[in-house]
């Protein structure tokens, strides 16, 4: 799919900000998981545990939990993106 | 077998897997010898990226580190970890549809400056040999620990293994060894965290058994550690002892940094496509997750059993190892009292009448992971292993390092620079030529350490973060930023960020306390605040200054959007 060469201008702005509200979100939760969980609230989320275990929340979070939450975080990224390059016309398989 | 024939035929074999890695992928144009003909898997990239990023510091430190420090350590696992989420969202993608071979490549002419270039061009040589100089002093210890050659002996042998396959086949030799050095290092450090975490918790995955109940005692483990901490006098191991403020200005300083240093980012010229930049990033931090997970459960292990094996233990029936690390220097017993009885307790230590008892062990946060296998009691192999994926951490991120050396001194500096006439031809030679004389420096370095080596390392994630990184962001991000405004930017926070940190480390070391400190923040986290400062100036100067001009704001339209990458700017020109 590609889009007419006088609607481009107009389109990759509109892909630019699109992806910049990913990255505003994406970038909130990675901010909030590990200086939030992580670090600014880790001694109120240490007064619960994890269910079963041994893990004081905060703790978790900064030595084991925000780790994963960065792996998930940039799939998701992968995704959305691979998803509006194509939305756009602007990927690299017609290539 | 003995641990020493257990080492030699582990050590030898990988070793041999290298060279052979290195004979059949040579090298043959610039660009294979820069990013390996940009023709990398994703997923061999992202291996090759974990390989490179994951140094003697992350294989032999880390866990000790944290096992010293509890809680305060997480600063090591977001801060190294938290950065690739950076790399992925914010520059892996539009540096790969750049094009270029190195970083100076992108902020020379992001920058249309030969200024910004050169400065580039000095960070990246810098940041680059101090942390080279580390991993070949930690190919020398492991060396003399494991098979009892001396130190330099140590280094020239992993000198010559680098030579090799570095001056061979370039970035493309060095991609398909550090993948086979990833597997390496991940299956030697997953080993023995697997058997210590079967036997102190009785479960199979490390990063879930030391959150379990410890066996031996039938209480959590982590609270049974902090019982232990609370009455030898250290501070509780899940809380830690660093302010706040500081915990979170050195994670930043070092997650900024991990996205700013050379010989991350230009892996990531090394892949097709820019959709193959971002899921490679992803794949990365996978493969490094698998070690960095696993490091805090290795700690809790590791510290469990050693305040179980030496704490008020009498000297004489200490275990053979004990007295192998004390030869070595890296333990050693002082009894204060005289009573043959091992005290080794923290700051806060009391006994029943109040009075403090005195600490007599000291302990170097090197032998946690060396030493583990041997302190649990594991089969000889796993030793033998252990010294093996040591040496590969090492000698792939060395690898890696030499290479943005050599691409800096040919490619930035020769022919961008000063002989842009250069054939083809010549610049690889130049680049064979300069990646052999950097490996030599480096042994250089490795044999007779500067003193400051292990203080500048660290440094080294602030000093990136206080130029590079902010540099490339807005480079991307956005339009209006031009040459003056960037310049004065990175020489703002690098200059701010090195003065802070020589005046606590180098010339008033006896004030790097959190009193003095500038709102309370330690000079390991005062590249955040560089950071800080160079978006500042680089944003303020910008605004009073001219615009860049028209070529380059369309530059930074093209590196927005993916198509078009098979063909790269720097590339074709």
């Amino acid at each position: 799919m590609t889009l007419p060469p006088d609607r481009r201008p107009a389109s990759s702005e509109a892909y630019w900000r699109k992806n910049l509200q990913y990255l505003a979100i994406l970038m909130a939760v990675w901010f909030g998981i590990s200086y939030g969980a992580g670090i600014l609230f880790v001694e109120p989320l240490n007064r619960f545990r994890i269910p079963g275990t041994g893990f004081p929340l905060g703790f978790w979070f900064a030595q084991q939990g925000a780790i994963y939450v960065f792996v998930a975080l940039i799939f998701a990224y992968v995704y959305l993106m691979n998803r509006l390059d194509r939305e756009f016309g602007v990927d690299e398989d017609a290539e | 077998m003995t641990v020493q024939a257990w080492t030699f035929t582990l050590v030898g074999l990988s070793f041999a897997l290298y060279i052979g890695i290195a004979v059949w992928s040579r090298a043959h144009s610039t660009k294979e010898f820069y990013v390996a003909g940009a023709g990398v898997s994703p997923l061999a990239n992202g291996m090759a990226t974990a390989a490179d990023w994951m140094s003697a510091a992350s294989f032999i430190s880390m866990a000790g580190i944290i096992s010293f420090s509890g809680y305060d350590g997480s600063v090591y696992l977001m801060g190294w970890t938290g950065g690739y989420v950076l790399l992925a969202l914010l520059l892996a993608p539009y540096l790969r549809k750049f094009g270029a071979y190195t970083v100076p490549d992108f902020v020379g002419d992001r920058y249309y400056s030969q200024t910004a270039r050169i400065v580039a061009v000095v960070c990246a040589i810098f940041v680059s040999f101090t942390y080279v100089a580390g991993q070949m002093r930690g190919v020398g210890i492991v060396f003399s620990r494991f098979l009892e050659v001396p130190i330099e002996l140590g280094v020239l042998i992993g000198m010559g293994i680098v030579f090799f396959y570095a001056v061979l086949g370039g970035m493309k030799g060095i991609t398909y060894t550090q993948v086979a050095q990833y597997c390496v290092l991940i299956f030697a450090y997953l080993v023995p965290a697997i058997f210590l975490s079967l036997l102190i918790t009785g479960n199979v995955i490390p990063q879930i058994g030391f959150g379990g109940v410890d066996q031996a005692s039938g209480t959590f483990l982590l609270d049974r550690l902090n019982d232990l901490h609370r009455d030898l006098g250290f501070a509780a191991y899940t809380s830690g002892e660093k302010s706040t403020r500081d915990i979170f200005f050195i994670t930043a300083a070092l997650m900024a940094g991990t996205a700013g240093l050379p010989h991350v980012i230009i892996r990531f010229y090394t892949v097709p496509k820019v959709r193959d930049a971002r899921l490679s990033v992803g794949y990365a931090l996978v493969f490094i997750a698998l070690l960095y997970t696993a490091a805090p459960a290795v700690a809790v292990f590791a510290r469990t059993n050693l305040l179980n094996t030496v704490s008020e233990q009498p000297y004489s029936e200490m275990p053979e190892w004990f007295s192998t690390w004390e030869a070595t220097g890296l333990i050693s017993f002082d009894d204060l009292n005289g009573d043959g009885i091992i005290q080794y307790v923290g700051p806060r230590a009391r006994d029943a009448a109040g009075a403090p008892i005195e600490n007599e062990l000291t302990i170097d946060r090197d032998i946690i992971v060396l030493a583990n296998p041997e302190i649990s009691g594991l089969p000889n192999w796993v030793i033998g292993l252990v010294a093996a994926g040591a040496l590969a951490a090492a000698l792939s991120t060395a690898a890696g390092l030499l290479l943005v050396v050599s691409s800096a001194v040919s490619h930035d500096l020769l022919k961008r620079s000063f002989k842009p006439d250069i054939t083809e031809r010549g610049e690889l030679i130049a680049a064979r030529v300069s990646a052999g004389l950097a490996v030599g420096v480096a042994g250089y370095l490795g044999i007779n350490p500067p003193g400051f080596v292990a203080e500048v390392v660290a440094f080294a994630f602030g000093l990136a973060a206080a130029s590079f990184f902010p540099a490339i962001i807005m480079g991307i991000f956005s339009k209006r930023m031009n040459r003056e405004g960037a310049v004065l930017g990175m020489i703002a926070g690098i200059t701010f960020t090195a003065a802070y940190i020589v005046y606590f480390k180098f010339i008033n070391p006896s004030a790097n306390t959190a009193e003095y400190w500038w709102f309370g923040i330690s000079p390991e986290g005062i590249g955040t605040v560089g950071m800080m400062l160079n978006f500042a100036v680089a944003l303020i100067v910008s605004r009073f200054t001219p615009p860049p001009p028209a070529h380059i704001t369309d530059l930074v339209e093209r590196i927005r959007v993916p198509r078009g990458s098979g063909e790269g700017h720097g590339i074709s020109g």
